[in-house]
């Protein structure tokens, strides 16, 4: 217990350092102050533009894309990743898909995705769909292969219907997995949605970032950039923080 | 001596009787893993089954519960006919941990129970009493993990037994554990049957858990399994671990060791 | 690694299965085509030119220079940026790996570096960089760096400790131990790390391409789109596509060779 405790202080201290080093570096001069803001600037950047709410229609453009593209991805994905495993042929046939599927920048298709459905939120949300989806079926898919054997014969011995077997005990036992598998989604979807609004969108946070470098507005770009970087920080530990309680119940020995 | 096991409970009807059992499994190559068998389990019995590795003992646990279909011959339960589904009244323990890990003791007990339309009270009281039984009391409300091999078999068996089950088939359920801990939980599955007073079948590959536990024990051949010899220890109904210093069971121990030193020679490869 | 990535988990299968497996495939991929063909005459080529369309342009487009010059343009940036990756990540990974604390420590930070939009920092990039082949490559390292890493301090951390000791009680040395014991051992997952960071080094230099760069790929897919040059851009998406998987099932199959599974 206090090894990791140790772990956790001196992790903290080397984010800390890092961040007093940029500082350092930015106040002195070595790094170009015009360039790099230093960071105590950053967060006074972000905390203006959080008060002045001149983010706040970009953070509702964004935040509810990123939901939508997430939980689309998760039905689909969990649907489809169960009904794969259903059909060996099927899985057999779209393994090499799969297998190759995270090698193609998936981010590439967003100029296809604006040509066909325009500058709007919806190419965001098929190109959030897209990243993220297929962790979904993979995860789903390993989560029902490790279901152990012995407990689908307990759920025989109790008589449990087809429907039953599923949700008391499949589920059940294949929701480590599974879980992984979603945390794994909102980062892609995350992702996939700030970068096409970063890259070629009208709004969004992306957008808010990406148009403050065109302008010169570097105060405005390192606080978005920052808020941003926080979010995505914050979203991840959420649930690195519940899945660990989660893992912790069941870790067998 | 195959086959002829069944002619000595003739007097009864059987509690559970396999016919001319044969199981094959299909694929690139075939194998015939078991029979033909017969067998006649008594209503109340403690049998066991010993055979060398890789016999078919597990097959034969699959099709007496029902988890599994014979590819020949038939199998029946309190008179009634399998049909490739586990009948009410049959409960089974399996070798592995079967335990559900996102459950805490008591729910993992009351898992079966829930599902029988039973009123809350009884079903409350049921699970307490097999808790109390497995002695899982202060371990009630932890999770699995949090405890030892030898405490999740007690679990599974606690889940079985709420059921009761009127007939018990264990798989090696103590394959895992260390031998006092096997010892111990002999101790145990004698006193659950005798309270019960269920119809148990151990399968197990310990000649002197089979020797020290059963009224019968069935030997089983190399695969295909076949039975190849049954004793009747004699051993009282009360009886317990103690059994192990009484001179009959080291002649019992020997019987079962000449009989199966060959067929286990045989699954090693070697001529006897 | 099941924090930063996810392998499909592919059935080692008998060779009779062979022929109905290359089967599988060939209707996968012309069901691929089939919606390609669909999307693209539904359209009426506004967004997407059709397979055949795509083919034809394709064969014009490279009898151009302009198109090997942006193809040159982006493999450059690539093969820097993956070579940095690679070499920095599989030392950053041993060295972790081997000294416990540290890579205790630096762990999270690693994986939550992974799981961070990181093209929110490309300005920064570019500011420090200026624009052109370094502020490519520094977004392609920043992709690819942490996979490898990741995946070879995995590996060292999950190294059976019983490999060690055999090594020692063969009274080899140090050196020994970690070229003929330990990165055998954890070559497979090393394998994958470069797989991964393969796709993401490639993925980082396109996304710098395609936001600010006057040449590459990238750079052709977003003046495609922006001169509605529909052909152009489908063209560049299937090159890039059909290299992406091309070189991934072959790091795949490299990868499988290494664990020994075929």
């Amino acid at each position: 217990m206090s090894r990791s405790r140790t772990v956790i202080l001196v992790r903290a201290a080397v984010l800390a350092g890092l961040v007093a080093l940029l500082e350092v570096l930015c106040r002195v001069g070595i790094v170009d102050p015009m360039a790099v803001l230093p960071p105590s600037e950053m967060v006074g950047a972000m905390i203006d533009q959080l008060r002045s709410g001149e983010l706040d229609e970009s953070m509702v453009q964004t935040f509810s894309t990123i939901g939508l593209a997430f939980g689309v991805a998760v039905a689909l994905g969990t649907l489809g990743g169960a009904v794969v495993h259903a059909v060996p042929r099927l899985r057999r046939a779209i393994d090499p898909l799969l297998a190759s599927y995270y090698a193609v920048p998936t981010f590439i298709f967003y100029p296809l995705l604006v040509a066909l459905l325009g500058l709007g939120k919806l190419p965001l949300v098929v190109l959030g769909v897209l990243s993220a989806t297929p962790a979904v079926v993979i995860s789903t898919l390993a989560g029902l292969d490790g279901v152990p054997p012995v407990l689908r014969k307990v759920a025989r011995v109790q008589r449990l219907g087809r429907a039953r077997t599923l949700w008391l005990v499949v589920l059940p036992a294949a929701l480590p997995r599974l879980f992984g598998g979603f945390k794994l989604a909102l980062s892609y979807a995350l992702i996939g949605v700030i970068a096409g609004e970063f890259i070629l969108s009208g709004s969004g946070l992306g957008y808010s970032i990406s148009f403050a470098y065109q302008s010169f507005d570097s105060r405005a770009m390192y606080g978005a950039m920052l808020f941003v970087l926080l979010v995505a920080v914050g979203a991840n530990t959420l649930l690195y923080v519940w899945e660990g309680r989660l893992a912790r119940r069941r870790l067998r020995t | 001596m195959t086959g002829g096991v069944g002619d000595i409970a003739v007097m009864e009807e059987p509690h559970a009787s396999l016919r001319g059992v044969v199981r094959r499994y299909g694929g690139a190559q075939p194998v015939h893993a078991l029979g033909p068998v017969d067998l006649d389990l008594r209503r109340g019995e403690f049998f066991s089954v010993v055979g060398p590795s890789g016999c078919g003992k597990s097959t034969l646990l699959d099709v007496l519960s029902g988890l599994g279909r014979p590819t020949g011959g038939t199998v029946s339960f309190e008179g009634a006919e399998l049909g490739g589904e586990v009948p009410d009244g049959v409960g089974v323990v399996f070798q592995e941990d079967a335990s559900f890990p996102w459950l805490t003791v008591r729910d993992n007990v009351a898992f079966g129970l829930r599902r029988t339309g039973l009123d809350g009270r009884e079903t409350a009281r049921r699970v307490e009493h097999a808790i109390g039984f497995m002695g899982l009391g202060q371990f009630a409300a932890h999770y699995p993990a949090q405890l030892s091999g030898g405490m999740r078999q007690r679990v599974c068996i606690a889940r079985t037994l709420v059921m009761q089950p009127r007939l018990i088939l264990l798989d090696e359920p103590f394959g895992a554990l260390d031998q006092q801990t096997r010892l111990l939980m002999g101790d145990e599955l004698l006193r659950l049957w005798r309270e019960t007073g269920a119809t148990v079948l151990l399968i197990t590959h310990a000649l002197d858990e089979a020797a020290m536990l059963s009224d019968r024990v069935g030997v089983m051949s190399a695969r295909p399994g076949r039975f190849i010899d049954l004793l009747e220890t004699g051993w009282p109904r009360e009886r317990d671990s103690r059994v192990v210093s009484d001179p009959a069971f080291g002649a019992l121990t020997s019987r079962l060791w000449s009989s199966l030193r060959t067929e286990s020679l045989k699954t090693m490869g070697r001529a006897a | 690694m099941s924090e930063i990535a996810l392998e499909p988990t592919l059935a080692a299968e008998p060779r009779s299965r062979r022929g109905i497996r290359a089967l599988d495939l060939a209707i996968v991929t012309a069901l691929l085509l089939a919606l390609w063909q669909l999307v693209g005459r539904a359209t009426g080529g506004i967004a997407i030119t059709p397979p055949l369309g795509t083919l034809a342009y394709l064969a014009d487009l490279v009898q151009t220079s302009l198109f090997w010059d942006h193809l040159g343009a982006t493999l450059l940036a690539f093969a820097i940026a993956f070579a940095i990756s690679a070499v920095g990540g599989l030392a950053l990974g041993l060295l972790l790996g081997l000294r416990r604390f540290a890579g205790d420590v630096a762990e999270p930070i690693l994986a939550g570096f992974y799981t961070v939009p990181k093209v929110t920092l490309y300005p920064v990039v570019l500011l420090v960089c200026g624009l052109g082949l370094s502020a490519k490559v520094a977004f392609g390292v920043m992709h690819g760096l942490v996979p490898v890493t990741l995946f070879t301090l995995g590996a060292i951390r999950t190294l059976p400790p019983v490999l060690v000791r055999t090594a020692r009680a063969m009274r080899l040395d140090g050196w020994q131990t970690m070229s003929r014991v330990m990165v055998p051992a954890c070559l497979p997952d090393i394998v994958n790390g470069l797989r991964i960071s393969f796709s993401l080094s490639l993925l980082g230099v396109l996304i710098g391409e395609m936001f600010s760069s006057q040449r590459g790929l990238g750079f052709l897919l977003v003046s495609g789109l922006a001169q509605h040059n529909v052909p152009l851009t489908t063209s560049v998406v299937f090159v890039v596509v059909v290299g992406a998987v091309l070189a991934n099932t072959l790091m795949l199959r490299l990868g499988r060779g290494t664990s020994g599974r075929e």
